[in-house]
């Protein structure tokens, strides 16, 4: 293969994503008032944090070759888990959020890697599972989380003046960079997902780096779940759909491929915001009054987003097949 | 001293079918160890249960000195067994050094050291006398470079004992003796080597014992040089064998009698590999197209069959000027193709012999898109009798045939649409001796029926044997144009490695 | 399963009487009948019409999405949008026939419209999926989440997200009618199985699709149309899924695009992994995935008439996939 596009075409499924940010928070910045205010900055990442969490175990399990279609009801669980958990205190409650996740992660790991089942089908069926036990948890209706422990600083409270949830974010963020970068862990999620034939030829422990990274998609769904519950005030057993294609969207448009064996930490991020800032802008836009899109626009325009980059990355990795 | 290895009465089943049964297999230290036998003969399972990938249903393993049972290809690297695959088994989007290192990196506080990673890639490395960029993807460099990077690999964990499946398939003859000279540097550093290979040559060049297995036993073992070729053959097929491998050459087709060639290839330009390509195919002969790996042979015959787009030049196959821009127009032109690679571009494994057999001519036998069970059946025992394809029956899934037979189903699947054309890129890779002279006599028994066969071979001998006509390409470039006498194993070989240029290639690669 | 399972792998082995092979070859249809047998005993009157014709009816729009998915699954592909799809047919098909997006001449003609272009129109987006995998080579499971993700979101734009009610016999025929006591739309079902299943079996295309599936580059090289075929499988997937959409409103007397179709998509991917279709593509069933869509139902049934909450029909749900997806591997060994 051509050296020059190669390297073209992973510059660019590094960068793109973030000149693509970088725009979008230029356009935003030029066109709205406060689009840089700090409130409207702070509540974008505060909401996005959950789904930033989610989809950093999606990349982790896309490097590999394989998806987690169970993340958006673990997090439902873990919110039902933390919320009832939560009058106990805010560790009970995160604790508890957090092992509910793990436990579906735990779940995922077994099967797919004890019974040989494909992920999609393993992670579809922990899903419904997963959904399952939530309502049976919360008796079909959401459940308050207590006001008096503190657990709603979780997800509301703010820290040097940081949103907490966006803290966590970024520390998972810079703990799975590191790991991804700089571990033999790390290297063997990449080498797996380009060929795992091969990395088990190579006595690489194939099966255990796989079952720990749906454990840690598990967790960190459940993570997501607990900050789920403490923003919006309650344990929410039907919150969630959706939330996997969303991460793998994300996932996506940071140029991961889903075939595996590429991928980074840092662009899933930027792949997150990316999403998320349509939302906003769309907010803003509306606000404008110059026209009126109504919030059913958001998914269009978040489709339409998404053909945008696959498109272009076809496009591109068509021009190096061709070129090799 | 104990020999490092002894595997003794080894059984194997799968999906019930015995593949071994009481095979050993015995390695002395600091042996070069041939192990050889028919597609089938359970080497490769031997060596699958060796390296832990599959679990033995009896006998016992001793490693030097212990009774082993590795349950991982990992385990069995932890005490000091590598093993290089026949196929390239490594991650293409990774980093040389990522594929050389993976699975014992150097730490400093904690973290990969990627310095001293790189660095001892680039020793490793050095040994091979190829100039390689250790930090670039893998998958940027040709085959024979990949192949060298996996034996780095295995080299690499120090081990006490390093198996070669193969290892020298896709390398050509200045790589093979770099290759055997790392052999003997192992040797010489008291490691042991399990060699598995086809090729006869190579094992007297580099081998001490050889153990001959057949049917999933251990039939031979004995000190290379007590054993001629005709006997290892011998007791590689447990037969005597007759003049297969030697039948006088077709009288070649006599220049200028007036008929037209049915493919005729001019200056054929396609991607980075084949620049200048020209060549011709009559009916009824066999041609060869003889060169180095990368020399724009598979490269020209994919443009022919419509698989690949030419820059620039003219195909005219019957007749018709560049008519065809997809399989299916070739196909339904009356060209055939086989690849090379059976397994990715060949057989379909999931699906019987009977359907991967009608697979090309379903839409003939069908009205209106409907097929017809009855001709179609028809034609599948017609040509399982003809062809002598070994397996239980039509319904068969082709996948648990042996490579012979499931080459025989992918040559019935051209034959049974009577082509013009045939182009057979490397039919006899990976197959045992015996399938192979079957497979060869029936090539010749098919061109004397007045088939055009176009014929891409890495083994000279094999070309040489079967063409009256050989095309050289080198460097994607038509160098030679052989004929009759002039046919012989040296004067295609003078034409493949020509003075500078050939040492330039070489170098290159 | 390999009944019905079409590359016909099983045959030379019948002769060996083995009960592991029986069982995890044919372990759907056993436990279809165990399931029948033992509602029988447990559930009361569960030998009725009234029965059949609640589970037949329950499962008629997942089947009928999960044939086109079957196909699409047999190319070594995926189809995410469905569930979108039928949302946008279910919208558009009463804006037509309620005359909301364009005059109408007479009211037989809205209805006759308002079966055609639903289903025209999924059957384009369908098509779409299918030129974003073989044009853009983009995989199937990103081509088809572009409409998942975007297509409920049009569906709602049409209707700006309102429920739009209506009573309209004709139109309705085909979630309400009935054909001598049975339900039009399980009849319309075991058509479209019928006649999927025979052309998977008999025709040139079918025995396309599963090469595909098996061995794509292979395939190719023998001449099959790659493009094509995996071009007229997600087409076929998408006017399967309008229909499905159209039934939906039909049913209901009304149609939400925030709820019709929900979640389609994973139902039908289990009804199709729990029939014994290879989810790797290559080996595919239709009348396996009818199977499978009713076990699944009549696992749900049997909790349900038993007074076990839905929330755990889920869970026990979530088991039989596995199960049945681990027992096909047994088999495949």
């Amino acid at each position: 293969m051509d050296t020059i596009s190669l390297k073209l075409f992973q510059g660019i499924g590094r960068y793109g994503v973030l000149l693509a940010l970088l725009a979008l928070i230029l356009f935003g910045w030029l066109r709205y008032d406060n689009f840089l205010g700090a409130f409207n900055v702070l509540s974008v990442l505060r909401y996005n944090s959950m789904f930033a969490l989610v989809a950093l175990g999606m990349c982790f399990v896309i490097i590999t070759g394989g998806i987690d279609l169970s993340v958006g009801s673990t997090a439902a669980l873990s919110s039902v888990a933390a919320a009832l958990l939560s009058p106990y205190g805010v560790l009970p409650g995160l604790l508890g959020g957090l092992a509910a996740g793990l436990a579906v992660g735990a779940c995922n790991a077994l099967i797919i890697t004890r019974l040989n089942i494909l992920p999609f089908i393993t992670t579809l069926a922990t899903m419904l599972a997963a959904s399952g036990c939530a309502l049976l948890l919360a008796e079909n209706q959401s459940v308050s989380v207590s006001y008096e422990s503190g657990f709603t600083e979780l997800g509301q409270g703010d820290f040097l003046g940081f949103p907490i949830p966006a803290w966590i974010a970024l520390a998972a963020y810079l703990l799975g960079s590191l790991v991804l970068n700089l571990t033999s862990f790390g290297r063997t999620v990449l080498a797996i997902g380009g060929n795992e034939d091969a990395a088990r030829l190579m006595g690489l422990p194939a099966n255990k780096v796989k079952a720990l990274v749906y454990l840690a998609s598990g967790g960190l769904s459940g993570l997501a779940g607990v900050i789920l519950a403490a923003q919006f005030g309650a344990g929410q057993p039907i919150e969630g759909v959706g939330w996997e294609l969303f991460a793998i969207a994300a996932v996506v448009v940071g140029g991961t491929l889903l075939t595996g064996g590429v991928g980074s930490v840092g662009s899933t991020l930027a792949g997150v915001l990316l999403l998320g800032l349509i939302f906003n802008i769309l907010n803003f836009e509306n606000g404008l009054g110059w026209i009126s899109l109504s919030a059913y626009w958001q998914s269009v325009i978040r489709g339409a987003f998404l053909l945008l980059v696959v498109a272009i990355q076809a496009r591109l990795s068509m021009r190096t097949e061709e070129a090799a | 001293m104990a020999p490092l290895l002894t595997m003794h009465g080894i059984d194997k089943r799968f999906a019930g079918i015995p593949a071994l049964r009481g095979a050993e297999l015995l390695v002395e230290r600091g042996e070069v160890h041939a192990l050889i036998g028919q597609n089938g003969a359970g080497k490769s399972s031997m060596i699958k249960i060796l390296t832990g990938y599959h679990r033995k249903d009896a006998g016992e393993i001793l490693f030097d000195g212990d009774a082993v049972e590795f349950s991982s290809p990992q385990e069995a690297q932890r005490a000091g067994i590598s093993t290089i695959y026949q196929e390239i088994n490594l991650v293409p989007y990774r980093s040389v050094t990522e594929n050389i290192c993976l699975g014992r990196e150097k730490r400093r506080f904690g973290l990969l050291d990627w310095s001293a990673m790189h660095a001892e890639a680039r020793a490793l490395l050095a040994r091979f006398n190829i100039d390689v960029d250790v930090h670039r993807s893998l998958m940027v460099y040709p085959t024979a470079v990949q192949q060298m990077v996996a034996i780095a690999r295995a080299i690499g964990f120090e081990a006490k004992l390093v198996v070669m499946d193969e290892p020298t398939s896709s390398l050509d003859e200045r790589e093979v003796e770099v290759l055997f000279d790392v052999i003997r540097q192992l040797k010489a550093s008291g490691v042991s080597v399990i060699f598995v290979s086809h090729k006869l040559d190579e094992l007297y060049a580099v081998c001490d014992r050889v153990t001959v297995m057949r049917d999933g036993r251990t039939v031979q073992v004995a000190p290379m040089d007590q054993l001629s070729r005709l006997d290892l053959v011998t007791s590689m097929l447990g037969r005597e064998l007759t003049q297969v491998l030697q039948e006088p050459r077709d009288a070649p087709l006599s220049e200028g009698d007036g008929c037209k060639p049915v493919l005729k290839v001019q200056n054929l330009a396609v991607g980075r590999k084949v620049r200048d390509v020209s060549f011709e195919v009559h009916s009824g002969e066999i041609v060869g197209l003889a060169g180095l790996l990368g020399a724009g042979r598979t490269e020209s015959a994919l443009a022919v069959y419509g698989a690949e787009r030419p820059d620039s030049g003219t195909i005219t196959f019957a007749g018709r000027e560049n008519a065809i821009a997809a399989p299916s127009d070739a196909i339904r032109a009356g060209i055939g193709f086989c690849s090379e690679d059976r397994k990715l571009e060949g057989i379909i494994p999931d699906m019987s012999v009977r359907e991967n057999l009608t697979l090309a001519l379903m839409p003939q036998l069908a009205r209106r898109g409907i097929v017809d069970e009855v001709r179609s059946r028809e034609i599948v025992d017609r040509f399982i009798k003809r062809l002598g394809i070994r397996c239980s029956g039509p319904e068969q899934r082709i996948r648990e045939l042996s490579g012979g037979n499931q080459q025989k189903v992918l040559l019935a699947r051209w034959l049974c649409m009577n082509p013009k054309l045939l182009i057979l890129d490397e039919p006899t890779r990976g197959i045992d001796v015996g399938a192979k002279a079957e497979i060869l006599s029936l090539i010749r028994e098919l061109a004397g029926q007045g088939l055009g066969v176009l014929m891409i071979s890495s083994e000279l001998e094999e070309v040489v044997e079967a063409a009256s006509r050989i095309f050289v390409l080198r460097d994607g470039h038509t160098v030679a144009e052989l004929t009759g006498d002039a046919v012989t194993e040296q004067t295609v070989m003078d034409a493949m490695a020509h003075g500078h240029d050939s040492a330039r290639e070489a170098a290159h690669v | 399963m390999s009944e019905t399972a079409t590359t016909l792998s099983t045959e030379h082995r019948a002769s060996r009487v083995d009960t592991r092979i029986l069982l995890t070859r044919h372990g759907a249809w056993i436990a279809l009948v165990l399931l029948i047998l033992v509602n029988l005993a447990i559930t009361p009157n569960f030998a009725t019409w009234q029965t059949l014709n609640v589970n037949l009816t329950q499962v008629c729009t997942i089947v009928i999405v999960g044939v086109g998915m079957t196909l699409v699954i047999a190319t070594g592909g995926i189809d995410l949008s469905v569930g979108a799809l039928m949302a946008i047919a279910g919208a558009l098909a009463p804006l037509i026939f309620l005359g909301k997006l364009f005059p109408l001449p007479h009211p037989a003609i809205g209805i006759a419209l308002a079966f055609v272009i639903p289903v025209l129109a999924t059957g384009a987006l369908g098509w779409f999926n299918g030129w974003l995998v073989t044009h853009l080579r983009i995989q199937p499971i990103i081509s088809t989440l572009v409409l998942f993700i975007a297509g409920r979101g049009i569906a709602q734009v049409f209707t700006n997200g309102n429920l739009q009610v209506f009573n309209l016999p004709s139109f309705q025929f085909i979630g309400l009618g009935r054909v001598f006591g049975i339900p039009f739309q399980a009849i319309l079902m075991i058509t479209i199985v019928g006649i999927a299943a025979w052309m998977l079996r008999r025709t040139v295309f079918g025995r396309q699709i599963l090469a595909i599936g098996g061995n794509e580059r292979a395939a190719r090289l023998a001449g099959v149309p790659v493009a094509s075929v995996k071009q007229r499988v997600y087409l076929i997937s998408g006017l399967l899924s309008g229909v499905a959409g159209l039934i939906v409103i039909a049913r209901n007397s009304a149609a939400d695009a925030n709820l019709v179709g929900l979640g389609m998509e994973l139902d039908a991917i289990a009804a199709v992994a729990v029939g014994g279709t290879l989810l790797t593509g290559g080996r595919a069933t239709v009348v396996g995935t009818l199977v499978g869509a009713l076990i699944i139902q009549l696992v749900r049934y049997t909790l349900l008439a038993n007074g076990v909450p839905d929330a755990a029909a889920l869970v026990a749900k979530a088991a039989i996939i596995v199960l049945a997806v681990w027992l096909q591997r047994q088999s495949h060994r």
